[in-house]
């Protein structure tokens, strides 16, 4: 079962962009192992989509589920701060102390 | 100032706001951004709402309101006020919010670089839905306390900006100020919309509140100099008065029109002049509201309408007055030849004051105002501002080719002026003074002509009787002097006789 549920806002194919999502998918493979549902959406294409989530700045990344909602912007090249961001320090801290 | 090779690269659009593309010399530079820079409370937001309502009202030109900081439905709530429909608007798709109002419940945090290229892309999308030709971004400085990095901010509000004048539309952005007089913004926005920059001001003064407005720049074109006073009133939003810009264009006709009192007009030479300011100066019970009513009578007599503005006495009070002196008000208000409109000076501000005096002389259409008295409104203002209000008054009734009598009360009982004739007797034409005369131990009154611009006019003290039928002017007061200074002397007949022989009278 998909635990989270994530959603990336980018605007226009930039280095900046594909540094976000290269950065979120090493998160998502290492992090969220398997659990995890990620949609990439450009807001050059779908501005209405920005514009009902009331996003600003690009990329931002949403954590639609599980709830808080929580978000991060920025180019996420920070493992460590996007995990905080997630809310996924405490358990990352867990693992590597499993490991 | 205005030089036609340089300013035709710069078009202006009207904005709308009364008053303010006069001093603007036209409007907001056409396809360009400009700041409009105020501090907490200065009308920031109304000015830019105006800027759209007014572009969907009168130019039909659609709008997009890009929001930082007050959620859409408070400002739909706010400029609701100044029945501007907002709701009705956005349904018919002329006005479209980009709403990047900051949300609560949105943790934000900040990894690595970013940009506003999500915020571009929905301003981009509401402009082509609207097919908006004006756009607001209201306030920046909101941006600037969601992100840490105030360099990537401007940078992308600069972007921002560039892509809206790519566009084609004409942009307001306002940003806080700390201080009334200091940096044009905070954050260091102005260093990249410095084109274009009008500050906004809500500064006190002797405890009064006195708004104003200032084109700092325009670059490439022309603009009126100097700080505006401008008012916030229900039905209109702001509305600026462009005082001093006022063109002394009048044309001063020679037609003569009588003050209501046949000995007062010849006294002025034949009566006084249609378009122009008189001032009447007295003490207390001196009979200033007198020959107000006098002047509304004469008026009416020869067909003319007038209006009354009075500031220190009930209509009830004024018509029992005037039916003292043989003027019936009622009669005069139901044939249309009158109206009085009576108001307590504290009751609003002064530049309101004047909004409303012009209102009530557009409806109306008079050919003589009568204001009772204008000293009174001086208690609800600063110095400067009083002298501001008398100059735009002045120069609206000249315009309007009305005849305008003033009343001014002085603070001592003998003599003396009141700050008021101080501030505002250049600008009158003709300046009566009424005045008690102490004689032998008895309280008589006096009426002099001052000055009158333009015309000849007796320079002699005569007495002034007040009976059940009005006002009498008789005989000059010959052997007294100091009537002025406030310390009549008499003087012995032959002395008179002397000086008359030493200076042959000269009657003109």
């Amino acid at each position: 079962m998909k635990q989270f549920v994530l959603k990336l806002y980018i605007a226009g194919r930039t280095q900046r962009t594909e540094q976000a999502i290269s950065s979120l998918q090493e998160i998502c493979e290492n992090d969220l192992a398997s659990a995890y549902e990620l949609s990439v959406i450009d807001v050059l294409e779908r501005p209405q989509l920005a514009e009902n989530e009331k996003i600003l700045a690009t990329p931002t990344l949403v954590r639609e589920l599980p709830p808080p909602l929580r978000r991060v912007v920025g180019d996420l090249s920070n493992r460590e701060r996007v995990l905080v961001g997630l809310d996924l320090a405490i358990r990352d801290t867990l693992d590597q102390g499993k490991n | 100032m205005k030089n036609a090779d340089t300013v035709s690269s710069v078009i202006k659009i009207a904005t709308g706001i009364p008053g303010f593309d006069f001093i603007a010399d036209g409007g907001l530079p056409k396809g360009r951004t400009t700041l409009v820079a105020g501090t907490a409370g200065s009308g920031k937001t109304i000015f830019a709402a105006q800027f759209l309502a007014e572009g969907i009202r009168q130019h039909n030109e659609p709008g997009v309101f890009i929001t930082f900081e007050e959620q859409p439905q408070d400002i739909r709530r706010n400029v609701a006020n100044f029945g501007w429909d907002v709701g009705k608007w956005e349904g018919e798709g002329v006005w479209i919010f980009v709403d990047a109002s900051p949300e609560p419940s949105h943790e934000l945090n900040i990894v690595g670089d970013f940009d506003f290229g999500a915020l571009l892309a929905r301003v981009e999308h509401a402009v082509r839905n609207a097919r908006a030709q004006r756009v607001v971004l209201d306030s920046i400085g909101s941006v600037f306390s969601q992100f840490v990095s105030h360099s990537r901010v401007r940078h992308e509000l600069f972007r921002i900006a560039s892509a809206l004048r790519e566009m084609g539309v004409t942009t307001v952005m306002t940003a806080e100020r700390r201080e009334e007089y200091g940096p044009v913004a905070a954050n260091g926005i102005e260093e990249f919309v410095a084109d274009n920059v009008i500050i906004l001001r809500n500064s006190l003064e002797d405890e009064k509140r006195r708004r104003t407005i200032e084109i700092l720049k325009f670059r490439g074109t022309t603009h009126h100099k100097g700080e505006y006073p401008f008012t916030v009133i229900a039905s209109d939003g702001i509305v600026v008065i462009p005082l001093s810009a006022i063109e002394l264009k009048q044309h001063s006709a020679d037609i003569r029109v009588t003050s209501g009192n046949g000995d007062l007009d010849r006294m002025c030479g034949g009566g006084l002049f249609r378009d122009s300011i008189i001032l009447v100066s007295g003490a207390t019970g001196t009979g200033k509201t007198l020959l107000s009513t006098h002047f509304v009578d004469g008026g009416a007599a020869m067909g003319e309408r007038c209006l009354m503005f009075a500031y220190e006495e009930s209509r009830e009070q004024l018509g029992r007055n005037a039916i003292g002196w043989g003027t019936d008000f009622d009669v005069l208000e139901q044939g249309n030849k009158l109206r009085v409109i009576c108001e307590y000076p504290e009751s609003a501000a002064l530049e309101d004051h004047l909004v409303r005096i012009k209102d009530a002389i557009e409806d109306f259409k008079p050919n003589r105002i009568a204001v009772d008295s204008l000293s009174a409104l001086e208690r609800v203002s600063t110095p400067r501002g009083f002298r501001e209000f008398v100059l735009a008054l002045t120069s609206f009734i000249k315009h309007k080719e009305i005849t305008g009598l003033f009343t001014s009360t002085t603070p001592t009982l003998t003599g003396g002026a009141s700050v008021t004739e101080a501030h505002i007797s250049s600008i009158t034409d003709t300046i009566l003074l009424l005045r008690y005369v102490e004689l032998y131990g008895e309280m008589r009154r006096g009426v002099a002509v001052l000055k009158m611009r333009g015309s000849a006019h007796e320079k002699e003290f005569r007495e002034l009787v007040i009976d059940s039928s009005g006002m009498h002017i008789g005989a000059a007061f010959r052997n007294v002097s100091g009537i002025l200074a406030g310390n009549p002397i008499q003087i012995e007949a032959s002395e008179i006789d002397r000086l008359d022989k030493l200076f042959p009278s000269d009657h003109l």
